[in-house]
């Protein structure tokens, strides 16, 4: 048995490490993704209801007497807002519940006492909230391929925008669990932040039909610049630069993902 | 070779309690170690520190020869942890729990898959491995710990008691299970309440008191300080009152079974003839296994009284 392990004293080599990390990985990627697919009925059967119920009121009924915006039907334009805005809420429901019913069960110690690194924690639940941050907005896709044409205009940023956006939230998603202490506790972001932020994140409206003042409010909410971002990428016109909106995305994965990972080496909320 | 040094080891919580008062230990490689002591000792602390579920205040822990601020990787490879709470997922089947875990120690699943086997088998889970944890009896989740902490083959398996609630039957058979494993090599630290277990299955002791070790020795050396034997003794005819004899207690179990204590080094002859003149005869005998129950009470009685008298000594 003692040749597995290392000498006293004397660490494993890198290479034992990282294919230990990549095993780890791949256990907490593929757990996470079983659990969302398992509960279907809960994780993806409800986005769909209420992403149809959106495009049947705010496209089909009232949009055809708002009339075109920014150029293209009503439906057209809220579309890929409705498709980032399952994307954005799943991704990071999905996180914040896996993460926190982990702490809540204290499974989590299963994590805490192996020994992966915090990096193949947190990749490893955000995996899973990509994952269904991706599924949801495929399943919404479809739904609004139903109601309008989704034309592309370019599948590079389409892709890397929706990416992006549900790496950014999962990462949010952690950070929320890692804090909370009881289950009201994984409610309050989404409710009180996410939520109004997505509302008024131009998933609906283009900023431009806003007073000048509410513009340049509108311009400091992060989630304005993914819509437009994943707009600009299906129809190929959006309210705001696209590289900024880059630039705003990857710099709030480095810094969310930073603290995430200072928390889990603090052991902020899991360790006592 | 040491499995485990602790040195200067201090845990201060936010609350400002001390759970671990500058606390140093080791236990050898290969032994079969007790932890022992009253709730709230600091037993589950010093396990959490080393399983690094706990943050320490002060000290050091070497597993195996690896720091754990310097390589926590090697430590945490060489540990093993069956804690004192059911902590799996309990909507996950027995065979995901431990197919998981082995893969969160990097082990590969065509290798899990033929531990996830040997483990569940040897500890009767095999026939419910596609059972969803939580309807599994008490026991059948104890025993889901042990397996768990036994996939990844640590070299140090720590239990912070294993067998809790856990009927007599079961726990033997947990307990040659452990021995078994032991046997093979790994180390094993062993919290438990149950002094007989300790007393059964230890070689090696600490009793740990409000956050210091009060006594770390050999199970064997310890009782060698108890002044008497004591023993049951099946016998016939138990009168109403039991004859008061000068130099042996007497305490009546029921109405079959009688404890007796004889000073150590005195001829069990002389009891079993003075029984016999007061018309008891003795069918069988045995040694009563939890005198280091009697030991621990007295050394945290002794402990109890020192600390009245000091009090009374400063007022």
């Amino acid at each position: 048995m003692s040749d597995r392990f290392a000498a006293e004293g004397q660490r494993y080599p890198r290479s034992v490490r990282l294919r230990a990390s990549w095993v780890a990985l791949k256990t907490i990627a593929f757990k996470e993704t079983n659990r969302y697919l398992r509960i279907w009925i809960q994780t993806l059967v409800p986005p769909a209801i209420t992403m149809t119920l959106y495009f049947v009121i705010f496209g089909a009924l009232i949009g055809e007497r708002i009339g075109p915006m920014g150029g293209y039907s009503y439906m057209e334009y809220i579309a890929p807002g409705i498709i980032m805005l399952a994307i954005i809420t799943n991704s990071y429901n999905n996180v914040v519940s896996s993460f926190f019913g982990a702490k809540f069960q204290r499974h989590i110690e299963e994590l805490l006492v192996s020994p992966m690194p915090n990096l193949v924690i947190l990749t490893g639940y955000v995996v899973g909230g990509v994952g269904r941050g991706l599924c949801v907005g495929a399943i919404v896709t479809v739904i609004a391929l139903m109601f309008t044409s989704l034309p592309i205009h370019n599948w590079a940023i389409t892709l890397s925008v929706v990416v992006l956006t549900a790496t950014l939230f999962s990462i949010g998603g952690v950070i929320n669990a890692i804090y909370a202490q009881k289950f009201d506790d994984i409610a309050i972001i989404p409710t009180f932040v996410l939520t109004p932020l997505t509302y008024l994140g131009g998933v609906f409206y283009s900023i431009s039909l806003l007073p000048e003042f509410w513009q340049a409010v509108s311009l400091a909410n992060p989630i304005l610049y993914m819509v437009n971002a994943f707009r600009f990428g299906i129809l190929g016109s959006a309210d705001v630069n696209i590289v900024f909106s880059y630039v705003m995305m990857i710099a709030f994965i480095i810094g969310l993902g930073g603290f995430a990972l200072y928390l889990l080496r603090r052991g902020t909320g899991l360790r006592s | 070779m040491t499995a485990l040094v602790v040195t200067d080891l201090t845990k201060t919580y936010r609350n400002g309690r001390t759970a671990l008062n500058h606390i140093d230990l080791s236990v050898d490689a290969g032994a079969f170690f007790g932890l022992l002591g009253p709730n709230g000792a600091g037993k589950s602390t010093l396990i959490g520190i080393v399983a690094t579920l706990v943050t320490k205040s002060g000290g050091q822990v070497q597993v195996f020869g690896h720091d754990l601020d310097r390589d926590p990787w090697a430590v945490k490879s060489s540990l093993g942890l069956v804690p004192q709470e059911f902590n799996f997922n309990t909507f996950d089947t027995v065979e995901q729990i431990v197919l998981n875990q082995a893969g969160f120690y990097g082990i590969p699943r065509r290798i899990a898959h033929i531990r996830a086997e040997h483990y569940l088998q040897s500890l009767g889970l095999w026939e419910r491995r596609k059972s969803i944890s939580r309807t599994l009896s008490g026991g059948m989740k104890r025993r889901l710990l042990i397996a768990r902490a036994l996939m990844h083959e640590p070299r140090l398996l720590i239990l912070d008691e294993p067998t809790a609630g856990v009927d007599i039957e079961l726990r033997r058979s947990m307990w040659d299970f452990l021995r078994h494993i032991n046997a093979q090599g790994t180390t094993i630290i062993l919290t438990t309440h149950y002094l007989e277990e300790a007393e059964s299955l230890c070689r090696d002791i600490a009793i740990i008191d409000e956050g210091r070790i009060i006594e770390h020795t050999n199970v064997k050396a310890l009782l060698q300080r108890l002044s008497t034997q004591a023993y049951l003794l099946d016998v016939e005819h138990l009168p109403e009152s039991l004859p008061q004899l000068p130099d042996f207690s007497l305490r009546r179990i029921d109405g079959a079974t009688l404890e007796a204590e004889v000073p150590r080094g005195r001829p069990l002859t002389e009891l079993f003839a003075v029984l016999a003149q007061n018309g008891i005869s003795v069918t069988s005998m045995r040694n009563k296994s939890n005198r280091l129950e009697e030991l621990f009470v007295r050394m945290l009685g002794n402990k109890e009284r020192g600390k009245e008298k000091e009090k009374e000594e400063n007022s």
